[in-house]
């Protein structure tokens, strides 16, 4: 308090000097609203400027004390064209720090650019917007946990400007509650929650008068000292986003203990300072979302949504009491096609830049964007000055990284929760990778299986085992082989077989005996392969427990074949002496039945083999 | 079969054309047909395995569980973040204030080393996945691999369908699973698959007498030895395999090198583990190991003497001098190392598993963990279902074959189960044997059964259709597949030459099955088809009983994460009390970075790991005295107590209060182990204080010490304002029920610093002394 009338004086002196110095712009009308009901205060002052000199105006210049200027978390000018009910649509004007010469270093400037200049006698009605962070002070410092928060406002009752102000007028807007004390003005008065201060009339330029208010304000103080957010995006077709939080209480610290007693007993009493939820507002269709900090999940959350919006109600593992800290991460998941664009080439993504938690104040935000793999020309635009980097991010499969733009800016308000556009450049073709990468790795893997299966990989090519398990495998391609030969002769004798079919059909003994004749040859030529193989079964040790019954199907096939053969001729015989049909049965009846058991038993010989 | 025949019959008969070449491309050879069903059901049940474990991640989150996970997480985090130097090096201020604790040579690495080693490779291979995945899937991962063990070693001791039912069983025994669980990062975890992957490789080497399979069984032991303090057990089972086969005479070539090598190599790498040291040399639990190493250096002599000698006279003399001269020398070593205090007497803990009274004799501290209590019949009956009545069977099964394996196998189980039945945790070191036994019994059942039901098929075919080809087939089949498993024993009797007693045995045993279904053919007993089919439908059913009482018990019992509570509300949902995370994160939070926390010591993994504040005491409990200090602050008035929490720079005090909850295991349950191992260590503290006639109360009756120590204080302070039930008066404690005797508590100097929602955890802060002036 003493600081703040250390001040006035000095202001005082300041507009002496300066009354006459500066351009002739008056402002003819000042009506300034504060809105005090949350921790962010909100000044709300619209203006109406004249100009009462010969030069064209530009600019508008704003005054804030340093002090004041510090805790500035987002300034903005509207100005809407035309007037009372035709009011069009509002434009927001350029407003920019400046340093003006030959002004107090004290002040801080901000200089509205004008849209158009303001002539001779022409007037302009600006409403500047300006937002302020951590400007209510606690007192007392420390409360107990029963107590309510009391805090202190301090601020000028009079619009501190460069410009000589004709009328003006002040209004706070209080959370409710007690009002332990305000500076007391001639014209001030207390209306339910409201102190209004003024008129006042035709003030110098620079004039101050200080106020200070002490007042309940149970509101939560949620500060995030630090927010670190990241927007990835996946060209598959989502945007995640994941939110880490450092939340303090920025309120009146806690002294003394914590009851839990009291706290459940009566929570609006016992902890009416404190705070155990907070609302993100979220874009409509988000997704997956979650909630957790670095010990797990916390299962204490709500969520609706509808069409337009999502709302998440989380609740901090404890309730926080003035000066206690918790940390966090949300997280969740957003349809890309309601963010990412096309445009002439490029890809552009437009999303928010603040939190989507309410009525927080971030002292530090750090917003990163991780951009798909093989993206190229980041560029950002972003309404309000940040710092910007870029980094790279390893994610799943990532081999060169993923670049990532990061932004970053102290002091955000929840005004500052607009739209920002990142332009870059990226080609489908780059989707593939991943999952071409992880096929060929599978490929490889199993081409490596494949390998090794076929590859030799003894040491030792004259150890005993190592003889046994070559000479084992040769004995088995060689029954293979075998195998394969009697089951071409089978396939011969059903040739014979289809043969004498046709000859019952057709009566043509001709072709039927020089069907015989090539399967004749046909059969010598197995039998003639099948020597070697048999020869080599019988020198070979590993073949002996085998070899019996190699032999047997060998012998039984030679039966199957003089049977056949007799059967065939037989046939051909009584075709060509003419007997009759059931003669023919009868003489080949005998052989038939043979033949059946033979082929049985080769079937089921052939299968054993098979199975060795 | 038949149709099959009958289809062979109807080839025959009409001589279709030869089958089309693509068909016969795909038709896999049995054997081919073997070894696919049996790779598939091993994936399927290495997925199973893994798959079963992942409830608690299903109910709750993928989040570490109850106490010592949490400091293997805390340590495998500081190995990823720092490198293993670091970890080595590392000496952790945080926990045994202020004595501090030097984590690299208190701790078996191996489960953290792992861990590190899997995060690293997943990382190389560009899986960004977070270190808490990795250690929350160490444990089912590894159970996973047990179950590929346990299918190789069932492969070794009996077949290869022993080994399949083995792995079935593993994979889902509640046993295991108990310490398992998705999120159970603990030591036993790997050293499960460790202990048995040892067993393996050594009853391997034993088989085959080879130089490879005994150090990869030394290896074996050295990862066992890195990862568990059970390897113990390990190095004592094995030296008494080897006495007993000594004993039976089955002494070879093949286990001297097997042991030898093993036992050497596998001690010389256990030196190498910080914690460990030295002990297989200088400690009495070793010392069994060292013993039979000798024994089978001279058994090695004498028979090589005995090669030598060919006078019998001479030998028995020479056998009874060295014997004698071999034991006494082995004797006065070892009772000259004792004395010199060279080799250090068995420990406590070796004595507890011993003799189960031990402990509650001579070392509260051990008797106050209650998975060190002597196991009840009812948790072997929940933990192991049907294979508790399989184990007899399958021992019966192991004595019929009995093998150098087979012995191995015997001694395991039953060593194991003795173990087992002292201590309720160890049913874990019980549970593989268990496993591998019952499935010798249910896999030799089932091959029985089922042969019988083949050959009986037959039969009464062959004699309703005499002369039908179709049936001569089948006939003609039964006999080569009878041939053809004669023919795979000797294929195997070859491959393993030294085997080749026992396969001939086999053999015999064959021909001789075969031989009796021949003759039950003949015979045809009416029942008997039948009543295999019915006992096979039986075993089946017990199968399936004990697949659903396993799944059941690892959903309901062994799922939770013990840290966070879960309860069916008075509507069926459910509800969560998160109580002890609340506290953790509070503490983490608010209170100053290097604030000292007191509590029991069940809490102190937990305080440093998710509260991330110094404790005065851990769950690692090795200075009782500073648990003793703890207990006997916990268990004074007020001033006293404030007193010692000065001299340990205590900031916070932190009790677990299930009164409002009805939570059981609370710190006023646990509070009469506080008061005998504080008793134990400070005689002012004694027990009988506490106690109204020998009863432990909180209520009115209630000894007046116990209404005004200082954890009595803390754990009530302000809840006889509080009403908890309707119906009954303030201050009733739901968790024992009664209303308690001191409604009317004060603080002088401590104040309550926070309490969570339902109560289970409350923070006290520790005033500042007062100023003198």
């Amino acid at each position: 308090m003493a600081t703040s009338s250390r001040f006035a004086f000095f202001l005082f002196c300041l507009s002496l000097l300066y009354s006459t110095a500066l351009s002739d712009l008056v402002i003819s009308r000042v009506d300034r609203r504060v809105d005090l009901t949350s921790h962010v205060v909100r000044i709300l002052s619209s203006l109406k400027v004249e100009n009462g000199g010969n030069e064209i105006a530009s600019e508008v210049l704003l005054a804030f004390p340093n002090m004041q200027a510090k805790n500035l978390a987002a300034i903005k000018t509207f100005y809407s064209e035309g007037k009372g009910k035709e009011k069009g649509s509002s434009v927001s004007l350029p407003t920019t720090l400046v340093e003006p010469k030959g002004m107090p270093q004290e002040l801080t400037f901000y200089s509205v650019s004008l849209p158009k200049g303001l002539g001779k006698g022409g007037a302009i009605t600006l409403d500047v917007l300006s937002v302020f962070t951590h400007s209510l002070q606690p007192f007392p410092e420390e409360i107990t946990q029963a107590d309510v928060q009391l805090v202190l406002y301090q601020d000028s009752a009079y619009y501190l400007s460069p410009y000589k102000v004709k009328m003006q007028t002040l209004g706070i807007r209080l959370p409710g509650g007690r009002v332990e004390s305000y500076t007391k003005h001639p014209n001030s008065k207390l209306v339910d929650s409201e102190i209004r201060y003024g008129p006042f009339e035709k003030l110098p330029a620079f004039s101050y008068s200080p106020i200070v208010l002490h007042f309940e304000n149970n509101n939560p103080f949620a500060v995030a000292h630090e927010l670190l957010r990241e927007i990835e995006i996946s060209h598959w077709g989502n945007v995640q986003v994941t939110e880490h939080y450092t939340l303090v209480h920025g309120g009146a610290l806690t002294k003394g203990g914590f009851s839990r007693l009291d706290y459940q007993a009566r929570p609006a009493i016992r902890g009416v300072s404190s705070f155990n939820h907070l609302i993100f507002r979220l874009p409509p269709r988000a997704h997956s979302i979650y909630y957790r900090d670095e010990i797990g999940n916390i299962s204490t959350s709500h969520l609706w949504g509808d069409s337009r919006k999502t709302q998440l109600e989380i609740e901090p593992r404890f309730p926080i009491f003035g000066g206690w800290q918790t940390s966090f991460t949300v997280g969740y998941g957003l349809p890309l096609q309601d963010f990412l664009f096309k445009l002439d080439g490029k890809y552009m993504l437009n999303i928010t830049f603040g939190s989507p938690m309410d009525e927080v104040v971030i002292d530090n935000l750090i917003v990163k964007i991780v951009l798909p793999e093989g993206s190229k020309g980041i560029i950002a635009a972003v309404p309000f000055p940040t710092k910007q980097a870029e980094e790279i991010k390893y994610s799943h499969l990532d081999i060169v990284g993923r670049p990532v733009l990061v932004l970053e800016k102290n002091n955000v308000v929840p005004e500052d929760n607009i739209y920002f556009q990142v332009y870059y450049q990226f080609s489908k073709i780059s989707l593939l990778r991943e999952p071409m990468m992880l096929i060929s790795g599978f490929f490889l893997l199993f081409v490596a299986c494949i390998v090794y299966i076929h590859t030799d990989m003894s040491i030792s090519k004259s150890s005993a085992s190592y003889i046994a398990k070559i000479q084992s495998e040769e004995v088995q391609a060689t029954v293979q082989q075998v195998l394969n030969i009697i089951n071409q002769c089978l396939a011969v004798h059903d040739k014979l077989e289809a043969s004498l079919r046709d000859l019952s059909r057709t009566g043509d003994v001709q072709s039927c005996k020089t069907l015989r004749r090539t399967a004749d040859a046909q059969l010598k030529e197995l039998v003639k392969e099948l020597k070697p193989l048999t020869t080599f079964l019988h020198h070979s040790p590993q073949a002996s427990h085998i070899l019996p019954k190699v032999e047997e199907l060998i012998a039984k096939e030679k039966d199957l074949q003089d049977k056949m053969m007799l059967k065939h001729s037989t046939v051909v015989d009584c075709f060509e002496k003419k007997y009759s049909g059931k003669d023919i049965e009868n003489r080949i009846a005998p052989q038939q039945q043979k033949l059946t058991v033979l082929r049985q038993e080769m079937d089921d010989l052939h299968e054993f083999l098979d199975e060795i | 079969m038949g149709a099959k025949a009958a289809e062979n019959g109807a080839k025959s008969s009409s001589s279709a054309p030869s089958p089309p070449p693509l068909k016969a491309f795909f038709r896999l050879k049995t054997k081919q047909q073997e070894l696919l069903i049996r790779v598939a059901s091993l994936a399927l049940i290495y997925v199973l395995a893994f798959a079963v474990r992942l409830f608690s991640v299903l109910r709750y989150e993928s989040m570490i569980h109850e106490f010592d996970p949490y400091f293997n997480y805390r340590t495998t985090l500081f190995l990823t973040r720092n490198g293993f130097y670091e970890f080595w090096n590392w000496f952790d201020s945080e926990s045994w204030y202020p004595l501090g604790r030097i984590i690299g040579g208190t701790l078996y690495p191996g489960l953290m080393v792992t861990a590190a080693l899997i995060y690293r490779l997943l990382r190389f291979l560009t899986f960004a996945v977070h270190i808490r995945e990795v250690c929350v899937l160490t444990a089912p991962f590894f159970a996973s691999n047990t179950t590929i063990v346990a299918y190789f070693f069932g492969k070794e001791i009996w077949d290869s369908g022993a080994g399949l039912v083995a792995a079935a069983l593993i994979a889902i025994c509640p046993g295991y699973i108990s310490r398992s669980v998705a999120g159970s990062y603990d030591n036993e975890g790997v050293a499960i698959f460790a202990l048995l992957f040892t067993f393996y490789l050594f009853v391997k080497a034993v088989n085959t007498g080879s130089l490879a399979w005994a150090l990869a069984s030394a290896f074996g032991y050295f990862y066992m030895v890195s990862a568990w303090g059970g390897y113990v057990f390990i190095i004592n089972l094995i030296p008494l395999y080897v006495l007993v086969l000594l004993v039976t005479g089955r002494y070879s070539m093949r286990l001297y090198v097997a042991y030898n090598c093993m036992y050497i190599l596998g001690m010389l790498l256990a030196m190498q583990i910080r914690f460990v040291g030295f002990q297989h040399v200088q400690s009495g639990e070793h010392m069994a190991a060292m013993g039979v190493f000798f024994l089978l250096q001279v058994f090695y002599f004498l028979d090589w003497v005995k090669y030598m000698l060919n006078d019998k006279q001479l030998f028995q003399s020479f056998l009874r001098i060295t014997l004698t001269f071999a034991i006494s020398v082995g004797a006065l070593a070892l009772g000259i190392g004792t004395a010199s205090g060279y080799i250090s007497p068995w420990t406590g803990r070796f004595y507890s598993l011993l003799d189960p009274t031990y402990a509650k004799d001579h070392i509260p501290i051990i008797a106050s963990v209650s998975e060190h209590q002597p196991t009840a019949w009812s948790s072997f009956m929940f933990d192991f279902h049907i294979l508790l009545f399989l184990f007899p069977a399958g021992l019966y099964f192991c004595f019929k074959r009995l093998s150098d394996a087979t012995i191995f196998i015997v001694m395991y189980g039953l060593t194991s189960m003795y173990f087992a039945g002292v201590m309720v945790r160890l049913i874990l070191v019980a549970a593989p044997a268990v496993c591998l036994i019952s499935a010798i019994a249910i896999s030799a059942t089932v091959k029985n059964l089922t042969s019988l039901i083949r050959t009986k098929g037959k039969a009464p075919l062959a004699v309703s259709g005499k002369g039908s080809s179709s049936l001569k087939a089948s006939a003609k089949r039964s006999e080569a597949q009878a041939l053809r498993f004669r023919s795979l024993e000797s294929a195997e009797a070859q491959a393993l030459h030294f085997r080749s007693l026992e396969s001939a045995e086999a053999q015999a045993l064959a021909s001789e099955t075969s031989k009796a279904h021949e003759a039950s053919a003949d015979q045809s007993l009416p029942f008997q088809h039948n009543c295999a089919i019915a006992l096979l439908v039986g075993a089946f059913y017990l199968l399936s009983r004990y697949a659903i009482h396993c799944t059941w018990v690892t959903s309901e019992a062994y799922s939770s994460p013990s840290i966070v509570l879960a309860a069916r509300g008075a509507h069926g949902g459910r509800v969560i009390f998160d109580d002890y995370r609340e506290a953790y994160y509070w503490l983490r939070q608010n209170t100053p970075a290097d604030a000292k926390v007191m509590s029991w010591w069940d809490y102190g993994y937990q305080i440093t790991a998710m509260g991330n504040r110094t404790v005065i005491v851990d769950n690692n409990t090795w200075n009782n005295t500073h648990i003793a200090t703890v207990g006997r602050a916990m268990s004074s008035y007020e001033p006293e107590a404030y007193e010692i929490m000065q001299s340990l720079d205590v900031d916070y005090v932190l009790v677990v209060f299930g009164g409002l909850t009805g939570y059981s295991s609370d710190d006023i349950n646990k509070f009469l182990w506080m008061v005998r191992i504080g008793g134990g260590v400070f005689p002012v503290i004694k027990e009988p204080d506490y106690l109204v006639n020998g009863e432990y109360r909180v209520d009115k009756g209630a000894a007046p010490k116990m209404l005004n120590c200082l954890m009595y204080k803390l754990a009530y302070y302000r809840f006889g304002e509080m009403t908890t039930e309707y119906g009954k008066p303030t201050g009733y404690d739901r968790a024992r029920g009664v209303e308690i005797g001191n409604k009317d508590i004060k603080l002088e100097y401590l104040e309550e610093a926070f309490t969570t929602s339902n109560w289970i955890i409350r923070i006290y802060k520790v005033k500042p002394p007062k100023n003198r002036w």
